[in-house]
């Protein structure tokens, strides 16, 4: 009897009913656990759900979502904003096109919520603009789709998608401040962005500048020059030693004493620098921890090769290192964005500053609960697409990895 | 295929880690296109020894001559030596963020300046050389380790060194993978290259070798033929260090 059986692998039957069972009733200790966290969970929902829909005025929110999202930008010169908003969606709409993956999620959510938007009662031209917007990325996305399957399109279009997102910050910034004397773009004093605007541009400069400061300082720290190092020691030690609040004080008010009579800088300029230099003394900070894990193996095969020390760093530890560190960068990054409401103490008035604002007005006395919320809201919302790319990224990046 | 004029000169080579005095006078010549095995002990200075003749290791008295430039601090002839020797480490050191065929252009691209297409057709060359052409767009981490060291091999050999060394190319490789990684070494070496190999793989040693070395305590215990080595080891170290390894 030549019996050969293969036996099959047991089966495991995971359905929702035995999950629940298994992680949620058992032991009786657990099932006990479940029920008085769903009793607290259903009370606090429906309290809120309760409230949101039948008892808070979110007119608060709708009458103000003009300061809400750009604070005090000439109304007349608005469509200025709507334009630089159009260029990143076509942007968006463009790399979801040609590289697929997390951009095209992204560019997706965007269409979603401009789409939604537009649904809201608003004015028609702003339902315009959002139309528009989508527009842009619907066609982004199909001129993206159109060239990415050929190479020869493809090219081109990649690198002037790229060339695009290098270009969106200065042209970003001459579109939003314009040039005095002129007629098509007056100057808007950099004072009267507030909002949302505000608090987006403060975090993009900042974590824009700081990124490749810090990475400097990184490299300064461990450099074999000892005047290199010790300043890069000094920087950074100083300015982990010292508060967000106080570089911004220092940024504010002290540094426009050092300058020479009649040069005067921005405030809204001001408040970057201060950002920049403290946020890359942390990005310094990171860096040097994912130099440190790089085994001095890589180095020595490096050398052994004939690269030089410039080229051992940017072609072999660095690549590693930065892909190490991705994790803590963007949690430092994410910080930083949420770090901006603190320009209050300069007088300017970003998301949370327009927020206050609006509620010292007597029409919309005892309406912080509405006000708070939303801003958490778009915080949050903002806070979670950057730790999600992060994730993605890392994904992404770790082709090959050990 | 030994030829007559000698690459590396080494005279009174002398290193401290520290207090720890690692080399002890080393003195050696070896010929163009000669195979040198170095066997001894952990901590013999073996390893230390052929990573002073890259300058990996700086060595602070005597004096190390590499086809007829001296080591000093002096950084252009650091870099002329390095590009001129090729080194395979034991736990292989490829870069895990490129891929087999961009770990062994990198060199090329941007120490020799060669054009990316040419580098990389050189690349593949190599790659065929070594055995495994069907590799080259995969990371060092998919690749089993005898592979690993094999693209390290390739990459060394792509900077078209007159010297190979190799520092126990085979000690972290699972049994089955090292004869594969001996393979390409043995025909590296019927190529004509010149060759120092540290290493324990004492069939090899016997069958490539055209001199064997014993290290102890940091300084050349003797050196001879293989054959003499093996069948008539004339110091007393020597013979137990050889018992010991040949017996199991």
């Amino acid at each position: 009897m030549a019996v050969s059986r293969t036996l099959e692998p047991p089966k495991v039957r995971v359905g929702p009913g035995e999950w629940v069972r298994k992680n949620l009733l058992s032991p009786w200790y657990n099932a006990l656990l479940t029920v008085i966290g769903l009793w607290i969970l259903y009370e606090v929902g429906r309290g809120l759900a309760v409230w949101a829909l039948t008892q808070a005025r979110w007119d608060v929110i709708t009458d103000n979502i003009r300061l809400f999202l750009v604070g005090q930008f000439p109304p007349g010169q608005i469509w200025r904003v709507w334009l630089s908003l159009l260029f990143s969606s076509l942007l968006f709409g463009l790399g979801g096109g040609l590289w697929g993956g997390t951009i095209r999620q992204f560019a997706c959510a965007l269409g979603v919520a401009f789409f939604l938007l537009a649904l809201l009662p608003a004015s028609w031209a702003t339902r315009g603009w959002l139309i528009g917007n989508l527009a842009a990325i619907l066609l982004g996305y199909g001129t993206g789709v159109w060239g990415q399957g050929n190479p020869q399109r493809s090219r081109p279009l990649r690198y002037a998608t790229i060339g695009g997102w290098l270009l969106l910050f200065p042209v970003l910034v001459m579109l939003l401040s314009g040039f005095s004397g002129t007629q098509v773009l007056p100057r808007v004093e950099a004072g009267l962005w507030g909002g949302l605007l505000l608090t987006f541009l403060l975090s993009l400069v900042s974590i824009v500048l700081s990124f490749p400061l810090g990475v400097l300082l990184a490299l300064g720290r461990r450099s074999a020059l000892p005047a290199v190092r010790l300043f890069s020691v000094l920087y950074i030690e100083l300015i982990r030693g010292v508060p967000l609040v106080t570089v911004l004080f220092m940024a504010d008010i002290m540094l426009p004493l050092f300058l020479p009579e009649g040069l005067r800088i921005d405030r809204v300029v001001r408040a970057m620098a201060g950002f920049t230099l403290f946020s890359a003394a942390y990005v310094a900070e990171n860096v040097r921890g994912g130099l440190q894990a790089i085994p001095e193996g890589q180095i020595e095969a490096a050398r052994a090769l004939g690269l030089n020390g410039f080229q051992t760093t940017f072609l072999i530890v660095l690549p590693q290192a930065l892909r190490l560190v991705i994790p803590a960068n963007v949690g430092q990054f994410i910080s930083l964005f949420k770090d901006t409401s603190l320009v209050a103490i300069m007088g300017l008035l970003e998301l949370l500053g327009i927020g206050k604002a609006v509620l010292a007005n007597p029409a919309y006395m005892g309406l912080q609960r509405e006000v708070y919320l939303f801003v958490a809201l778009i915080y949050g919302v903002f806070s979670y697409a950057m730790s999600y790319a992060s994730r993605r990224l890392e994904i992404a990046l770790g082709v090959g990895e050990r | 295929m030994v030829g007559s004029e000698d690459i590396i000169i080494c005279e009174d080579v002398h290193k401290w880690f520290g207090d720890f005095h690692v080399l002890r006078g080393v003195t050696l010549t070896i010929k163009r296109g000669e195979v040198v095995v170095i066997c001894g002990p952990s901590g013999s200075g073996k390893s230390t020894f052929i990573r002073t003749i890259n300058r990996l290791e700086t060595h602070q008295r005597g004096r190390i001559i590499v086809d007829g430039i001296e080591l000093t601090d002096d950084v252009r002839n650091i870099a002329a030596i390095r590009s001129e020797i090729g080194m395979v480490f034991q736990q292989f050191n490829l870069f895990p963020h490129l891929t087999a065929l961009q770990n062994i252009t990198l060199a090329p691209i941007w120490v020799r300046r060669w054009p990316k297409e040419e580098a990389e057709r050189v690349a593949r060359e190599l790659l065929e050389r070594v055995g495994i052409p069907e590799q080259a767009d995969k990371y060092p981490a998919q690749l089993s380790g005898g592979q690993q060291q094999r693209v390290a091999i390739a990459r060394a050999l792509a900077m078209q060194p007159k010297i190979m060394l190799f520092d126990e190319p085979t000690s972290a490789l699972d049994p089955e993978m090292i004869k594969e990684v001996l393979d390409v070494m043995r025909d590296l070496a019927r190529s004509g290259m010149t060759m120092i190999v540290v290493t324990h793989e004492m069939g090899f040693a016997k069958e490539v070798a055209d001199r064997i070395f014993f290290f102890a305590d940091g300084n050349i215990v003797e050196g001879n033929t293989p054959e003499e080595f093996f069948s008539n080891p004339k110091e007393e170290r020597t013979r137990r260090f050889l018992s010991q390894i040949l017996v199991h």
